[in-house]
């Protein structure tokens, strides 16, 4: 696809890498030389130096032939208008970065009346993920997949912990769960375990299911730590006011320590169910005072990734039982895991994320017998969703019965808005939708996955 | 330094190199001229050769600036020292330095000769000749982008090294459909040349290698007396023209295929070299009036040398050694200012004259004006600080080179004039010279050492300097 690119910082860069890697035609417009002749130096794309809402700019980046705009600079309001220019000149769909809430919520009308496919608020993402990872405190990350319907919770298996060493058909005879171990990687590599698959201590696995039936497997494995109900997060941004919303309304109690005056009483109008601190969330006092040792969750959202690891290490060795830090540099976020440090979250990764999913889903759905597609574990696994017509050669007969390819996985079964995680009693029907989990990049069609 | 990568992508640059000695190959074949074995062989151990070393990809595929300069650096070294093989092997050119000699000159598109008659070649020989020119024109390694993707992101570094000019624009995203494009329009106007000159009537041997030796500004002739044997008036108008559009950048035609008509007219580097070359033809016409029967000749002769020489092909349709010293004092400094950035001729690049006299210009205003801030633009668009200055240091070290050059090489004791002028030619890929290595005569006379030296000015100007300076700095292949 042919994608321009408005706006070279941080969600611009890894958009770049990422979209280009996969093959796409890319136009770089930023306004700064510096930036653009960087960006084409170190990936094969074409950069454009301009202001990216101008008509002349649009024109020399050919927005009129490209399939996608994507509008990531600092302001709103240039995204915006760089998405109505696009939109005039012909692009097919437009993307525009919107954090401002106030235009956030007229997100109905500039979808339906000013033509953007997609706005995404880098801050209010990452407050949806974070209210996900509380929602599985034992989870190391909460993704999801087939648009949100399925859930998906990465584990850790511990030594010594209750899925060492055990199969995962003695697992679901053990448990009697109904939730499905779809993905395992070990070191670099990612399984599709079948029913002998044996864990190991260090693994990370992948659960799929419904919210209730996660639950129940995390309870029987004796990994379900305490409900959160009391929420520590220190700073105050724009993240923490989406965040501390949001929990609040699920009954928790949020505590923000914000160093701010000002910002402190703006939070207090806005937030009346959540506990205010003006104080500095870095000092070590401060957060005993306010009682960081009672708290179920702690949650680093200060503007300085520094202060963020310092005191979720801090939290960390308390013992409280979930920390996240928010990380703004992700290169150096494979070093923190290895001091304790396993749930991060960045906004601009969320948001890159979220676009490129996007992407995928509308290049997917084009063509083949592919209904959408998303990647899993850091994109080394995929989810693939097809629907079961008259010309699938297995409908109607129990999973059990039909061989597989290896590295091939029927996670989910979808009928009339139902979810099925399917096991051997199960079987496809037509018009089923169905989502195949696989290491193998070539599936093209349902039938595709018979041995 | 990634070395394997460095390694790996030069095996694929023999590969290709291999494949294309196949065309001369399928020449001696047809003309049975006794050279088949020698270019089969040399292709199949070719392919083979780098068969064995690209045959384990290597893990780290990431190259930096530092790996592209170098890459670029020895792809033309070893394409030449490679491509200088056949001439020994067939004997055609005994000593290995002199076929060196040509075969530099043929890959960066000079077309300064060793060969005292070069009619007694075999078919070939000649053919093959010829052929580096094209290839060279266009760039070595745009052409092996063009079929195998090598480096990913990076390879912005690679394409920067090879096309010349101050600045590299991409057409498109991909480099892929760039290298692909910009072959596409080369293939395309060689195409319709060689058809011209058919209808001209030269014969179909002729009218390729002659084609090749334009497309690539080249200016190796397959007759004694280059152009001038035709002796058609016709023939000197499609070949006078064809040079000046092969001077051109290639960006400019891919703008009137997208009909773009306007940029392509308003476009300042384009102008200002027809405008050079209008009142070059001009000067020298009236300068040699006296020579030739009427101003037609006069000026079919001054257009054709004119052309020939800004666009640093090097074709001659008469002996210009022996016209006014005007005259030849405008071609000499035609060789210097060199054809259009973008495109297959050589020289300082008219772009960089343009930035380069504007520097001047506002450097003049501010004496006068301290407080002034002029920007300096160039087609509408304001040129970066960077640029200027890379453009400055650019024409030092070309001057610095050139002289240096000039003194060594003035130890074979020849006149001043042929010592400069050879340099001169070499250094701006033009071919002849005055004085000794004049149209008529040839670099033949010249000590080894002359020739290496000479090798390495082409070289040196084909690469506008750095990537083959690069390959003498320690530092880059030091290890840490």
């Amino acid at each position: 696809m042919r994608i321009v690119i408005v706006g070279d910082g941080k969600v611009g860069k890894s958009l770049t890498e990422q979209l280009s890697s996969e093959g796409h035609d890319i136009v770089v417009i930023d306004s700064n030389p510096n930036v653009i002749s960087n960006v084409v130096n170190t990936h094969d794309v074409m950069g454009i130096c301009g202001n990216g809402a101008s008509y002349e700019v649009q024109r020399e980046a050919e927005v009129n032939k490209a399939d996608m705009l994507i509008a990531a600079t600092s302001a709103d309001e240039l995204n915006i208008l760089c998405c109505l220019v696009a939109k005039k000149i012909g692009a097919k769909h437009t993307i525009a970065r919107v954090r401002n809430p106030e235009y956030s919520r007229q997100l109905a009308f500039m979808r339906e009346e000013l033509g953007l496919s997609m706005t995404i608020n880098p801050e209010l993402a990452a407050a949806n993920e974070i209210s996900r990872m509380l929602r599985f405190p034992s989870a190391l990350k909460v993704d999801f997949f087939a648009r949100g319907r399925v859930d998906l919770v990465e584990l850790k298996v511990h030594a010594g912990g209750s899925l060492e060493n055990q199969t995962l058909s003695s697992l679901s005879k053990k448990y009697q769960s109904k939730a499905l171990i779809c993905a395992v990687q070990r070191g670099e590599e990612v399984h599709i375990p079948s029913g002998d698959f044996i864990l190991r201590a260090g693994d990370k696995i992948y659960v799929t299911g419904s919210q209730v039936e996660i639950e129940k497997f995390f309870r029987a494995i004796g990994v379900l730590k305490q409900k959160v109900r009391k929420v520590m997060i220190v700073g105050g941004g724009r993240i923490a006011h989406y965040l501390a919303r949001q929990l609040s309304e699920t009954g928790m109690k949020v505590k923000i320590i914000e160093i701010d005056r000002n910002r402190c009483i703006e939070l207090s109008d806005a937030l009346p169910k959540a506990e205010i601190i003006n104080g500095d969330g870095s000092d070590k006092d401060v957060l005993l005072e306010e009682g960081i040792a009672e708290t179920d969750a702690f949650i680093a959202l200060t503007g300085i990734d520094e202060e963020n690891i310092i005191v979720s290490v801090y939290a960390t060795l308390l013992g409280i039982n979930k920390v996240i830090a928010k990380i703004n540099r992700g290169s150096f976020s494979d070093i923190l895991t290895t001091i304790g440090l396993d749930s991060l979250i960045s906004p601009k990764q969320i948001t890159t994320n979220q676009i490129i999913r996007y992407v995928r889903a509308m290049q997917n759905s084009t063509g083949d017998g592919v209904v959408a597609l998303s990647r899993i574990v850091d994109g080394k696994a995929e989810a693939v969703e097809f629907t079961a017509s008259p010309a699938t050669k297995f409908t109607g007969i129990q999973l059990k019965d039909i061989t597989l390819r290896p590295n091939i996985l029927i996670a989910c079964i979808f009928r009339r808005n139902r979810i099925i995680i399917p096991g051997g009693a199960d079987s496809i029907e037509n018009g089923d939708s169905v989502i195949i989990v696989t290491t193998d990049r070539t599936l093209r069609d349902l039938n595709d996955i018979l041995a | 330094m990634n070395y394997r990568m460095i390694v790996h992508i030069l095996g694929k640059i023999v590969l290709v190199e291999g494949f294309l000695l196949l065309l001369p190959f399928a020449v001696s074949l047809i003309y049975a001229d006794g050279c088949s074995i020698v270019f089969g062989a040399l292709a199949a151990s070719l392919v083979l050769v780098s068969a064995l070393v690209t045959a384990r990809a290597p893990k780290n595929r990431v190259i930096y600036a530092s790996e592209s300069f170098v890459i670029v650096g020895l792809a033309w070294v070893l394409t030449s020292v490679l491509g200088a093989l056949p001439f020994t092997l067939s004997g055609s050119i005994p000593s290995f330095i002199d076929a060196f000699f040509e075969t530099v000159s043929g890959f960066t598109t000079t077309g300064a000769s060793i060969l005292t008659n070069v009619e007694i070649l075999p078919m070939s020989i000649l053919f093959w000749r010829s052929f580096t020119h094209w290839i060279g024109g266009m760039g070595v390694l745009v052409f092996v982008m063009a079929i195998i993707p090598l480096a990913g992101g990076h390879s912005m570094h690679l394409m920067r090294a090879e096309v010349p000019g101050p600045t590299v624009g991409k057409l498109v995203s991909r480099f892929q459909s760039n290298a692909k494009i910009l072959y596409g329009i080369y293939i395309g106007i060689s195409v319709l040349q060689i058809i011209l000159l058919l209808a001209g009537g030269m014969p179909l041997f002729d009218s390729l290698v002659n084609t090749f030796a334009t497309a690539g500004t080249g200016g190796f002739s397959i007759k004694n007396t280059s152009i001038a044997a035709y002796n058609s008036a016709y023939i000197d108008g499609v070949i006078g023209i064809f040079m000046l559009i092969f001077g051109i950048n290639f960006n400019l035609f891919y703008l009137l295929l997208t009909r773009k008509f306007l940029q392509v007219l308003k476009n300042e580097e384009l102008r200002c070299y027809l405008a050079i070359v209008a009142l070059s033809v001009g000067a020298i016409t009236l300068d040699i009036l006296s020579l030739y029967e009427n101003v037609g000749e006069a000026l079919r002769y001054a257009f054709f040398q004119v052309s020939s020489i800004i666009t640093t092909t090097g074709f001659a349709t008469d002996d210009f050694n022996l016209w006014p010293n005007f005259s030849k004092t405008v071609l000499v400094i035609l060789m210097f200012f060199g054809a259009c950035a973008g495109s297959t001729g050589g020289g300082l690049k008219i772009s960089r004259l343009v930035i380069m006299a504007k520097t001047v210009l506002r450097e003049i205003k501010k004496t006068a004006r301290p407080r002034s801030i002029i920007s300096i633009k160039m087609e509408g668009k304001p040129v970066e600080d960077s640029v200027v200055n890379s453009t400055n240091t650019y024409f030092v070290v070309y001057m610095v080179i050139i002289l240096f050059s000039v003194l060594l090489i003035s130890i074979d004791e020849f006149d001043l004039v042929t010592n400069f002028t050879a340099v001169v030619t070499c250094f701006n890929n033009v071919g002849p010279g005055l004085s000794v290595v004049g149209p008529t005569g040839n670099f033949s006379e010249f000590s080894m050492l002359s020739k290496l030296i000479l090798s390495f000015d082409m070289l040196l100007g084909r690469l506008e300097i750095f990537p083959i300076l690069m390959l003498f700095s320690p530092s880059l292949w030091r290890k840490k």
